[in-house]
Order: structure tokens, then C-alpha cells, then sequence
């Protein structure tokens, strides 16, 4: 468990009962170092109150691969646009009025009449079109570097099955607009299921609630835009998430670990130690 | 990758590892950057693209362009290039279901050491080809427009029937004359020589395969459509020469 030895500013804000035991009241550290350490002592003091698992320190003190780039912020930039989707979202439904008679109106109310409906119901709608592309994006990234590959298959399993949830919020979410392009597109998309083979008619009857379209079907596209999908997704994110944690991220394909180990002998000959306050820590963390 | 292979990997990552940073501050740095962007791009665009909202949905008007959002101009332009109709089913479940299946067994075919992109031509041109045929698609699907006219020669106590047609987005899915798309449905320009006025009418009420049905149309309307319909018999007409 990491216990970090020099003082924190952080921690003398905290009232004295939060303050961890034996903590240190006086330190000269600067406040850098402080801020860099503010994580580690809340997480200590959780820690210590959870049963002093520190999974937490873990994941943030693991390290990540030498080389790794901005390429590999895109599956975390599709995590938050999921997360805007569902913030967004949650206002939207507070206004949204599932049933075929009034889903037209309960939108155009949201957006002429409600404060900041039409942002929020806009940022929603175009919140769908960056996820998506990001997705593609982030797909695009792992097939180009090979991170499919052993040991990380099975993340990449779980994401086509993100990729696919993905698409059916898209597809799902068409329609709770309920105006004449989205509903003969819906109507055209769910027989285009029709014609699958084995599920495919049930699949669409399941959808529409029926052989038609009918009174139920706008219900159930809702139901599944936004209980059924977005729980399945968050699910399949944590376990995505969790492999993360476990496995590490890929190091770029192109670096060479000796290459690498040189180019940091060169570097820490320049370099001080100067960073090493914080990361001392985690060294042990990782070892874990 | 055999036992070796998978165990070099593991030694070489662990080195690279050790050898990188620390996940909190410096990925969390970037990943935040990089949140921001999401949130701010979203933002700009719902403030300057705004939102849309067409007509209400309903059943029994006619005015419609069955169009999809811009993710699936794909599927359907797939839908448009596979001619005979017979195989639209091929087209829109089988080459999707197909493409899944090949993604999710990626990782299971595809078990070679190597990772560099570089070094992997048949899986980078894949790769490549797959992004450029989709933005193809995309792009094709985003710019045909929907189809509102048709050149054939009408006989005016069929026009009501013509407009029907016109405001129904037959013409996204049929080809009537010169006008409309390939697919995925049947040309209809002589569609009065092949088809009963009976069969027409059950088509149109059934709705067969991915077409919608058009029963919900008024009385009045349907008649029209189905003698218009029925009145389609291509090499009558001067205006049909663009096969
Ligand atoms: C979403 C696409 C779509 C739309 C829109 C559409 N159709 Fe179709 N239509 C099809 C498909 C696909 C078939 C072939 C079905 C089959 O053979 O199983 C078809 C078949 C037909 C047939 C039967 C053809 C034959 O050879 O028997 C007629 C007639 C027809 N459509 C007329 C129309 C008319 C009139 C409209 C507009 C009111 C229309 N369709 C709108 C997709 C569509
Ligand atoms: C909702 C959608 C998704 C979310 C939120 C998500 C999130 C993440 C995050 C945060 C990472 C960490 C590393 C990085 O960002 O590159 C990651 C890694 C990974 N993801 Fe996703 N992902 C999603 C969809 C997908 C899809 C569609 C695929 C591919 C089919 C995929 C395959 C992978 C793989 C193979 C890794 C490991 C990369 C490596 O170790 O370098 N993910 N994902």
C-alpha cells in the first residue's frame, strides 16, 4: 500500500480526524510535489477505511508503456463522449414523452420553450455522431498497432460487441425523433431485419411489438435506447475497462524494448531525479 | 504466436513498461486534453448545426424519403449497388453479419508475432480498403439526393396517381424511367406489362420483403397509386431509353 513518507499541503487542509495518523504536520515540500501526492493521500485515507485494497492507487500509479501517444487517448475521449451521451440524455428523457401521440409534440416543447432545450438537445444529437466516429477511430487505432493480439483478444471481442451497441443506440435513437424521415426509415430498417435468416423476423417483431408498426413499438425503441443498450454498454465498459487494468495498454509496435531502455540510460544520465518523489511509490505499487 | 513467441512479448512489454511513466499524472494529462476536445467540439456543434426536427411522423401521409442517419449511408447504399433484387437480403444481413463475424474472429485468425503495421501488408491493406470502400459509400449515400421527378410521359387522369408515387419515396428504392435508384427494389418502368393490376395492388398492400407497406393510405390515394402503378409499360412511352 503506498504510503507516501513526505508531507502533503493537501492534507493540512483536511480537517484533524481525516488527517491520517502519524501524518506529518509541518513538511517543506513545494506545492507541486503536493499536488502530485493529493491523490495518493486521499486514496491512502480511503484506503484505509475500505478495507485497504488500494486497487485505486493502483490504476493510477501503474505505468503505462514507454511511447505511448495521443492515439491512445481515443478510447478514453469515446468513454466521455458516452458519458456527455448519457448526461444529455438524462435531461432529454425528463422531457420526452414516449407514446406515438405525443413524442412530436413533448420534443418540439423541449426545444422552442425549455431553457436550453435546444442545446442540450443538440449536443445529444451531434454527441451521437462524435461517439460513433471516435469508436471507428479507436477501432481503427488497435487493428493499426496490432493490439488485438495476444494476450489482448478477448478485448478486442468486447469492443466489436461496444461497436455493435454502439450502432443499435444510434439506430434506436433515430426514431424517438418521430418525424416522417425517421419513422419510414425505422419502418425500412426493421424489415430490412425482417429478411435475416432464423432470428431475423423475430428480431423485428420483437422490436416493433407486433407484425406492424404499431402503438408499442415507440415505447420499446425507447425502452431499449435508453435502459436495455446503455446498460449493456456500461457493463461491457467496465469489463473493456477492466482488461485495461489488467493487461496494461500495448506499447506503440515500432519500439524495440532495448532500443527503449537505451534511449532512457541516455535520458536519466541528463535528468535528475527530481520526479522520482512521487513515483518511488508506485514503483512499489506496481510490483503488487 | 507460439509458447515462445508469447513469452518474448510478455518480457519485452514488461520492459517497456517499466520503462514508461506513471499512468496518473502524465496519461490522465492527455486523456483529459483530449475529453475536453469531445466536450467542446459537441458543444460547437450543437450551437452552430442546431437541431432538426422534419414533419411528424405519420403513418397515413405519404410524404417521405426513407433515409437513414449518415452511420447507415453505408448499408444502404450497399443496398442500391446489389442489383437483382433477389439478393438484397445478401446485402443487408448477410455482408454486415459477415463483416462481424470476420471482426470478432480477428484476433482468432490472425495470430502472428508481428504488430507493426508496416510488416502486416495483407492486414493493413484490409484495413485500409475496408476505411476507404465505407467513405465511399458514406459519401455516395450522403450525396444522392432524393429522387423527386419523373421524365415519363404521364396521361393526366394519372397524375394524382404519379404524385403519389412521387411523395410515397418509391423512387428511392425503384427505378421508374430515368429516375430513382437500383435497387434495392425491382424497376418498375414496365412493371404493367409484367404484374396484374391485382398483383400490384397486393404488393403495394403487403409490403414484400424490406418495402413498406402502403395500406395506410387513404382510399382514394391507393387507387391512384395502383392505376398509376399499373399503368407503367415502359416502351410505350418515348421518354423510356435510359436502360
Ligand atoms: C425501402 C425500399 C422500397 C420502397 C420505398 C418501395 N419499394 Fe417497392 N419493392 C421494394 C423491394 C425490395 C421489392 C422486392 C420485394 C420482393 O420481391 O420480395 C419491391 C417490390 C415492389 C413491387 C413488386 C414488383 C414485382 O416485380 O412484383 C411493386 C409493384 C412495388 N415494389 C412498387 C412500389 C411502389 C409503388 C412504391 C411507392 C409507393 C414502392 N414500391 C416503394 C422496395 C421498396
Ligand atoms: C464504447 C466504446 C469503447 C470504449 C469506451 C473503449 C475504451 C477503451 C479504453 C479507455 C482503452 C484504453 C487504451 C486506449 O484508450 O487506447 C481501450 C483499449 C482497447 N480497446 Fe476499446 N473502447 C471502446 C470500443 C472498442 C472497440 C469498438 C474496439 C475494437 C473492436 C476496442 C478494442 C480495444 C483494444 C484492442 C484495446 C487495447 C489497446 C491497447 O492495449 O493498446 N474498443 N478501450
Amino acid at each position: 500500500m503506498a504510503e507516501p513518507e513526505t508531507s502533503s499541503r493537501f492534507l493540512k487542509l483536511l480537517p484533524g480526524p481525516l488527517r491520517r495518523p502519524g501524518t506529518p504536520q509541518n513538511g517543506t515540500g513545494n506545492l507541486i510535489d503536493s499536488a502530485k501526492e493529493a491523490p495518493a493521500d486521499l486514496l491512502g485515507w480511503v484506503d484505509e477505511r475500505t478495507g485497504g485494497s488500494s486497487q485505486m492507487t493502483a490504476m493510477l500509479f501503474r505505468k503505462v508503456p514507454k511511447g505511448t501517444n495521443w492515439f491512445y487517448t481515443l478510447g478514453s475521449a469515446t468513454l466521455f463522449a458516452f458519458i456527455a451521451q448519457a448526461l444529455t440524455g438524462v435531461f432529454l428523457a425528463m422531457y420526452y414523452t414516449p407514446s406515438a401521440t405525443q413524442a412530436y409534440e413533448s420534443i418540439v416543447h423541449l426545444t422552442q420553450d425549455v431553457f436550453l432545450g435546444e442545446f442540450v438537445r443538440g449536443m445529444h444529437l451531434w454527441g451521437a455522431s462524435v461517439m460513433v466516429i471516435l469508436v471507428f477511430l479507436h477501432m481503427a487505432r488497435t487493428f493499426f498497432f496490432g493490439a488485438y493480439k495476444y494476450p489482448r483478444e478477448l478485448q478486442w471481442v468486447i469492443g466489436v460487441v461496444l461497436l455493435i451497441l454502439t450502432m443499435t443506440m444510434a439506430f434506436t435513437g433515430y426514431l424517438l425523433r418521430f418525424d416522417q424521415r425517421a419513422f419510414w426509415a425505422t419502418v425500412v430498417g426493421t424489415n430490412i431485419n425482417g429478411t435475416g435468416p432464423l432470428v431475423g423476423p423475430f428480431l423485428s417483431d420483437f422490436l416493433r411489438g407486433g407484425a406492424e408498426f404499431g402503438p408499442t413499438t415507440l415505447p420499446r425503441f425507447y425502452a431499449i435506447h435508453m435502459l436495455l443498450v446503455p446498460g449493456a454498454i456500461i457493463a461491457m465498459i467496465g469489463a473493456h475497462l477492466k482488461l485495461v487494468m489488467t493487461l496494461g495498454t500495448t506499447a506503440p509496435p515500432w519500439l524495440r524494448a532495448d532500443e527503449a531502455s537505451k534511449a532512457r540510460d541516455l535520458r536519466t544520465e541528463k535528468v535528475t531525479t527530481s520526479l522520482n518523489g512521487g513515483s518511488s511509490d508506485a514503483e512499489e505499487v506496481n510490483e503488487v | 504466436m507460439n509458447r515462445a513467441e508469447k513469452e518474448a512479448y510478455l518480457r519485452e512489454y514488461e520492459v517497456l513498461k517499466k520503462k514508461g511513466k506513471p499512468f496518473f499524472p502524465y496519461a490522465v494529462a492527455k486523456d483529459s486534453a483530449m475529453a475536453l476536445i469531445v466536450v467542446l467540439v459537441i458543444v460547437l456543434m450543437s450551437l452552430i448545426l442546431g437541431t432538426e426536427q422534419g414533419p411528424k411522423a405519420d403513418p397515413t401521409t405519404t410524404t417521405f424519403v426513407p433515409r437513414p442517419d449518415w452511420y447507415f449511408f453505408f448499408l444502404f447504399e450497399l443496398l442500391r449497388i446489389i442489383k437483382p433484387y433477389q439478393l438484397v437480403p445478401i446485402a443487408t444481413i448477410g455482408v454486415p453479419t459477415i463483416c462481424m463475424v470476420l471482426l470478432i474472429s480477428l484476433p482468432f485468425f490472425d495470430r502472428g508475432p508481428e504488430r507493426r503495421p508496416e510488416r502486416r501488408p495483407v492486414a493493413s491493406s484490409a484495413g485500409c480498403l475496408t476505411i476507404i470502400a465505407m467513405a465511399f459509400l458514406t459519401y455516395v449515400g450522403a450525396s444522392a439526393g432524393p429522387p423527386t421527378e419523373i421524365d415519363l410521359a404521364t396521361k393526366p387522369e394519372l397524375e394524382a396517381g404519379k404524385n403519389v408515387v412521387l411523395s410515397s419515396g418509391c423512387l428511392g428504392c425503384h427505378v421508374i424511367g430515368d429516375n430513382g435508384n437500383h435497387g434495392p427494389g425491382p424497376e418498375l418502368t414496365e412493371i404493367g406489362v409484367r404484374r396484374s393490376a391485382a398483383a400490384i395492388e397486393r404488393s403495394l398492400r403487403v409490403g414484400p420483403d424490406l418495402m413498406p407497406s402502403y395500406s395506410n393510405l387513404d382510399a382514394d390515394q391507393f387507387d391512384d397509386l395502383v392505376a398509376y402503378v399499373s399503368s407503367l409499360r415502359g416502351e410505350d412511352e418515348e421518354a423510356t431509353n435510359g436502360e
